[in-house]
């Protein structure tokens, strides 16, 4: 066990800031920017000799943003290692009801926490306003809002997991409890609020993006193909399904390819200057084979969304674009509300389908040597590829995260704003905050990006051709 | 009873029989005093030293102290609450325990007893062992990053079950748990159903594939702190 792991990632990660790098070329204009992730592959190696059983539950640690999605990737993949295909309805449906726990809580702690301040004073409001605090103080119900809705999705998170931080409830094979009754009429009594405020929410997104297009187009705006988990029949499904990509124009590079098959259709590179790896759609290649995942590129992706209000958002959504793929990266805002109401949608269902109380939690089946689970957490689609040896302990482990495969798109987002904003090498605040803006429509799960009362903690440097640095600036 | 010994646990009167150790004695009096090493059903250890009492002023196991007439003992006291407190502590340094992600989270002595003495975080520094796993066995597997060197296994295995599984090897800092085969656990006769495995106070002897199958909530100690089915004998036992 490499348990300095453990204690030492996280408190670099919430320590340390997003480094961003523009490259100018010898004539002094922008070429390229980087936001330099460090992603902690650590775990991958922690887990080695593990048995597989406890993967679920400790790859939490990897996380402290999204644990449940990790969570259920991780169960999803285990499922498989024990034999199972297809898990018993109480299973799946208390698992889908924990997975929509996490993203309604989630999309609404970004949305109302990290994006209603820019969205609500615009992005050049002094950062003494743009933040929590001034939402607080301006729309108090709003920011009221976003606690209750926040609070929300984790109790539901605690009524399936056991536990709002580092549940168990997904175990290999199944869930290892129901709803009760008391735990259904709770969560029942507040779903017509929560719903309530979900499409109010929705509305300022939605708004905001219509006022404001011309703005929007002009930022960090490009375009990128886009992957996600689709259901068989085309419908959005954050659960399960089978990976779908893209084109920018909306032509099917691939379509209902059994992610256990991913590796055929999905490479990562490493690039010197991140440890991250860069995932990109093999078929293309390395250069211009990376796409978007998330909010945006599951609603660009998919052909309906199987809920009425979320599917008629979707609708106009879609026709802001002609019916084309929406390339906005502050489309995501946008997209992210639809989700989450598409969300509150799903658990309203959920919580009055009597299969929720059923009593056949686990099913059992012949062991298997290796697996992959998926799942599209709330910033995108996460893999979780594992073997696992005769005598149950993991032997390999291959993550990519969402942010992973939103690394280069927050590079081009970023290059953009550099273009637009940097005159000269001098780093001004309106630049920094355009940066902010940008990087944060992705909602990436850096630490730093969810710094939830000031603002992200962003270093942003000017190189020239040789490497040299020309100026640097950091938020405070 | 004629041979019948009577003393005191902190002010209370207790009764015992001959050959009674001081943690028999209060057991049956419904006298809960901390212990981890010692097991009911195993023959007395006294190697943990989380049972310390003083007996007329002096420190003592209380799991392998017998009663004595008129002895005067002190249990429950801020001192030897200090004292379990620190042991407890420095049986978390010592090894890695993660409780957040442990599958014996719940169901495990070690956290139960650092609930009851209010131990929220270690105040000792951590050592980071590294220590191997023996997952030879089918049905059942050795994390030796969480053992707290009880010896439960190693009594259980020769008392109750009548194996000769594991021994203890190395001294100081490096002892540790071994089995008896060359290779690992999968050469031994033990078997998942032993009571070797469910001694295990710790998540250091697991049955395989169990994992987190019981819920938050409904494990052992999310429902009574450790010990108290010792003190919920008290009214019956005082009878
Ligand atoms: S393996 Fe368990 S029972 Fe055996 S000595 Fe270690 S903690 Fe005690």
């Amino acid at each position: 066990m490499t348990a300095k792991k453990i204690i030492i990632e996280p408190v670099t990660r919430v320590e340390g800031h997003g480094k961003v790098t523009i490259h100018l070329d010898d004539k002094g204009q922008v070429t390229d920017a980087k936001l330099h992730i460090v992603e902690f592959r650590g775990f991958e190696r922690f887990i080695q000799g593990r048995p597989f059983w406890e993967v679920p539950v400790t790859i939490q640690r990897l996380c402290g943003i999204c644990p449940v999605s990790h969570h259920l990737a991780a169960a999803k993949a285990m499922d498989l290692i024990v034999g199972v295909d297809k898990l018993t309805p109480t299973a799946e449906k208390m698992r889908r009801l924990m997975h929509y726990g996490q993203m309604f809580q989630s999309h609404a702690l970004h949305f109302f926490h990290l994006c209603s301040p820019d969205l609500l004073f615009g992005f050049d409001a002094d950062v003494g306003i743009r933040n929590v605090v001034g939402v607080a103080a301006k729309y108090p119900e709003l920011a009221v809002q976003g606690v209750m809705m926040r609070r929300y999705g984790q109790e539901i998170i605690k009524a399936t997991a056991g536990k709002k931080i580092h549940g168990t409830g997904a175990i290999p094979g199944g869930i290892n409890k129901n709803l009760s009754i008391a735990e259904r009429d709770a969560l029942l009594k507040e779903i017509d609020q929560q719903m309530a405020w979900s499409k109010a929410a929705l509305k300022i997104a939605k708004d905001y993006t219509v006022d404001h297009l011309e703005l929007a187009k002009a930022f960090a705006s490009f375009e990128s193909s886009h992957l996600t988990l689709i259901r068989e029949d085309g419908a959005m499904d954050l659960y399960h399904g089978n990976l779908r990509a893209i084109d920018k124009d909306g032509n099917r590079i691939f379509d209902q390819v059994n992610y256990q098959q991913y590796a055929d259709y999905i490479a990562e590179e490493v690039r010197d200057y991140s440890y991250m790896e860069f995932p990109f759609i093999r078929s293309i290649g390395p250069e211009n084979g990376w796409y978007r995942v998330g909010p945006l590129a599951r609603v660009n992706a998919c052909d309906f969304i199987d809920t009425p209000l979320a599917e008629a958002a979707r609708k106009e959504f879609m026709a802001v674009t002609g019916g084309k793929p929406n390339h906005l990266s502050l489309g995501y805002h946008w997209a992210r509300m639809i989700e989450l109401l598409h969300s509150a949608e799903k658990i309203q269902m959920l919580l009055n389908d009597p299969d929720l109380q059923g009593e056949d939690l686990v099913l059992k089946g012949e062991r298997r040597g290796e697996a992959v689970g998926l799942i599209e957490a709330p910033r995108g689609t996460l893999f979780h590829h594992y073997k696992v040896n005769e005598n149950d302990q993991v032997t390999m482990c291959n993550l990519i995260v969402s942010t992973t495969s939103n690394n280069e798109p927050m590079n081009r987002a970023v290059s953009s704003v550099a273009k637009k904003y940097l005159s000269g090498v001098e780093i001004t605040e309106g630049l920094l905050n355009h940066v902010e803006v940008a990087i944060r429509a992705y909602d990436p799960c850096l630490s730093c990006a969810t710094h939830a009362l000031g603002r992200m903690p962003l270093e942003v440097s000017v190189l020239d051709c040789a490497g040299n640095v020309l100026s640097r600036k950091a938020t405070n | 009873m004629s041979d019948e010994i009577k003393f005191s646990i902190d002010g209370v009167e207790i009764k015992a029989i001959p050959g009674q150790t001081i943690l028999q004695a209060a057991d049956a009096a419904g006298v809960y005093i901390p212990r981890l090493c010692a097991h009911r059903q195993l023959s007395p250890h006294g190697s943990c030293r989380v049972c310390t009492v003083k007996v007329n002023g002096r420190p003592q196991a209380a799991c392998t102290q017998p009663a004595a007439p008129g002895i005067i003992v002190e249990n429950n006291t801020d001192e030897m609450k200090a004292v379990r407190t620190s042991i407890v502590d420095m049986l978390f340094v010592e090894g890695n325990h993660f409780c957040m992600f442990c599958e014996k989270s719940g169901n495990c002595e070690l956290q139960a007893m650092a609930y009851r003495l209010g131990i929220a975080a270690p105040q000792h520094e951590y050592l980071f062992p590294s220590r191997p796993l023996d997952a030879s066995h089918p049905e059942v597997f050795i994390d030796r990053n969480r053992c707290i060197l009880c010896g439960r296994c190693v009594r259980a295995a020769k008392e109750l079950d009548n194996k000769n599984v594991f021994q203890f090897v190395g001294r100081g800092i490096h002892k540790h748990i071994a089995v008896n085969a060359e290779h690992g656990l999968s050469e031994t006769d033990l078997a998942g159903v032993d009571r070797a495995v469910s001694a295990c106070p710790v998540g250091a002897i697991l049955r395989k594939r169990v994992g987190y199958s019981i819920p938050v909530g409904e494990r052992l100690y999310d429902k009574q702190p450790i010990g108290s089915d010792i003190e919920a004998d008290r009214s019956s036992a005082g009878k």
